[in-house]
């Protein structure tokens, strides 16, 4: 586990340089069928993501923003064009290769924290190494050193509802890092926080993002993407945008 | 192979998790399977109590004996055949004795009358109509199915001498001499004077109908005295040597009895050969009949508790729509989904199926103690075999729901409030 104990790099911000493409997309497409209208989510987008990038997607409500974040995470295929994740053409798996790919190269954290109600902060944590087939004793200890890293060391035990927003979020995150993915894939991570819990929470990406991890947050907040280092916009299932910030 | 056990037991416990947590729902999906287990498991206590009953009434009749009688046992289609058929004569027992003797390795041992009657028996105040009087010689010991309790069977003397000496069956005994031994009272029968010399052990009805503890025995010779002598019911039994080989058995016996007879070659046998395999063959079909027709309607109890299962499960897939979203974006495959709802459908089950075998359980032990007539047998095979059922049940209600739920769009599923 690369986490550390977070840097105090406030004043002048981290910037590492991007390293080898992780995400690959070349000129997808996606239509759906709404009733009998058709629509066009995404347009013909092409972008690639690099490691140790930190990257926000940005646009309106019916930008295509959704779309974008469920095919960057492996949870839907294009309807035309090419997505290859570290090299692997994702556009032609199969379900079940698909699940392996979210579950070995891709850490979630959603804005509604989609903790499960009845399982500990510990067991919620483990989730993801189920999937992957750890030994219960491997479990655990990743799990717990993830938690110690986000600062819940003290609360393994815990449901989600005895936890506050700020805490859930934090076990969501530990949850999403728990398996070393390549991305952290985040929509809306503040979105049910207040204003200063969200700041913590975009202060704990932050470190992520200074310990080496690659991390992607879909927003419509500008508050939220100037934290990031690149900020790709949407507009009509299009990339309006794509502009680097240091 | 780590990875399938991993979420085996880990669905395992969010199985265990769920039914806690909806408890009451959990009770009364599961109290379908309940009703549905102990219903089909106290049916088949049933029909293995007819089974057992079954195979100790014929044990009765002797599994190494066979009956010559003028009728054979079972339905005949043509009784006028059989009703113009010599008598079966008790001397003929001597004549077919000495055939047997005269041929080398017989496999028959030897043939003993027996003629029997209705009538009442009674002591100075206690009286008993209906009992069987049964008539036969001192070399039945050599086929008796039962024990005695006390005293004696008639011996080769009394016998041949047609001494009025009687053996009592066990309920005779009781209803006589309720408060004291029988051995060597005086008891009527049909108002002739006979002397108790021996009393038999508890035996049980035949198939529940008429019951071998309700006769006595006396020697043929007395008998021919004193009875009239109803000679349809008069019969030979034949034991045989080795029980392995009865039909070789039965073949010589009906060639010994064609020779007593002097019946000529072509001419029709006029005498049955019985044994107790006429009757299984007669009723197994019967027996097998009641199994199916009880195990088809109690199954279809178990069968409306399946369809509770499946709602159920239906219901659970519904309500964590969400949370199988959330599943499949942190790596579940269809797989996972499909075994953490099959389990949980299972789960109930096999609880409900360990209640429903608890209870039969009970009930038996509760009907045995009570109505120790009643042919109830709980046996190892039936739990196994109720587990068996329960844990199908599962697999079949709940594979319907948890197949739709592996097979959820994630990104529909995530969507789902």
């Amino acid at each position: 586990m690369t986490v550390a104990p977070a840097p105090t790099a406030t004043g002048s911000r981290h910037y590492r340089e991007p390293g080898s493409v992780v995400i690959e997309i070349e000129d997808v497409t996606k239509e759906y069928k709404m009733g009998e209208e058709i629509v066009h989510a995404l347009r013909g987008v092409s972008l690639n993501v690099r490691r140790n990038e930190y990257l926000a997607v940005m646009g309106p409500s019916g930008s295509g923003k959704s779309t974008m974040m469920n095919m960057l995470g492996c949870l839907d295929t294009p309807t035309t064009g090419k997505y290859h994740f570290t090299a692997k053409d994702v556009s032609s798996m199969s379900d079940d290769e698909l699940a392996d790919i979210r579950n070995r190269e891709i850490g979630f954290v959603f804005q509604t924290f989609n903790l499960l109600p009845r399982s500990s902060t510990l067991a919620n944590v483990e989730l993801p190494l189920i999937y992957a087939g750890l030994s219960p004793s491997a479990r655990r200890d990743r799990a717990i050193a993830v938690l110690h890293s986000v600062g819940l060391g003290e609360r393994m035990g815990h449901k989600p509802n005895e936890l506050s927003g700020g805490q859930r979020q934090r076990v969501a995150i530990a949850r999403a890092l728990v398996n070393n993915p390549s991305i952290i894939l985040a929509d809306e991570p503040t979105g049910n926080l207040d204003s200063r819990t969200g700041e913590e929470i975009m202060q704990l990406l932050e470190d992520l993002y200074a310990q080496g991890n690659t991390i992607i947050v879909v927003t419509h907040e500008e508050d939220i993407a100037r934290h990031a280092r690149r900020i790709v916009r949407l507009r009509d299932g299009l990339i309006e945008s794509d502009v680097r910030q240091n | 192979m780590q990875r399938l056990w991993n979420e085996f037991s880990e669905s395992s416990r969010i199985a265990l998790t769920q039914i806690r947590a909806n408890m009451m729902r959990s009770v009364l999906t599961a109290l379908g399977v309940i009703i549905g287990i102990v219903a089909v498991t106290l049916m088949g206590t049933a029909i293995n109590g007819i089974d057992v009953g079954f195979q100790n009434s014929l044990a009765m009749l002797g599994d190494d004996v066979l009956y010559v009688q003028k009728w054979p046992w079972g339905r005949v289609d043509d009784w006028w055949n059989y009703q113009n058929r010599p008598l079966i004569r008790p001397e003929m027992s001597d004549q077919l004795n000495r055939v047997i003797e005269d041929s080398r390795d017989s496999l028959l041992q030897v043939a003993v009358p027996v003629a029997a009657r209705g009538g009442p028996v009674k002591t100075g105040e206690n009286q008993i109509g209906g009992v069987q009087i049964v008539g036969t010689t001192a070399n039945y010991s050599q086929m008796m199915s039962a024990d005695f309790k006390e005293g004696r069977l008639f011996n080769d003397t009394e016998s041949a001498g047609g001494r009025q000496v009687c053996v009592l069956g066990f309920d005779v005994a009781e209803a006589l001499f309720p408060n004291s031994s029988p051995l060597d009272q005086s008891v009527k029968i049909s108002g002739q004077p006979f002397t108790v010399i021996g009393v038999l052990a508890k035996q049980g009805a035949f198939l529940g109908l008429f019951s071998f503890d309700n006769q006595v025995m006396v020697p043929l010779n007395a008998y021919r005295k004193y009875f009239s002598f109803n000679s349809n019911s008069s019969q030979l039994r034949v034991k045989v040597k080795d029980k392995n080989r009865m039909e070789e058995a039965k073949e010589e016996l009906i060639g010994a009895m064609r020779r007593v007879r002097g019946l000529l070659p072509g001419e029709r046998d006029n005498f049955s050969i019985n044994q107790q395999q006429a009757f299984r063959e007669q009723l197994d079909p019967i027996k097998k009949g009641i199994a199916f027709a009880g195990l088809f309607i109690t199954g279809l109890s178990l069968f409306v508790g399946a369809i509770g299962i499946m709602n159920i499960t239906f219901v659970s897939v519904k309500e964590r729509t969400k949370e199988i979203g959330t599943r499949k974006a942190l790596g579940a495959r269809r797989r996972s989904i499909l075994l953490q709802f099959l389990i949980e459908a299972v789960s109930i089950c096999l609880i409900g199926g360990l209640i429903g075998l608890t209870l039969t359980f009970s009930l038996c032990l509760i009907l045995q103690s009570t109505m120790p007539s009643l042919p109830v047998v709980f046996s190892g095979s039936l739990v196994i075999i109720s587990m068996v059922v329960s844990i199908a049940t599962g697999i079949v209600s709940g594979f319907a729901p948890a197949w739709g739920a592996s097979r959820l769009d994630p990104v529909v599923a995530l969507r789902y409030e």
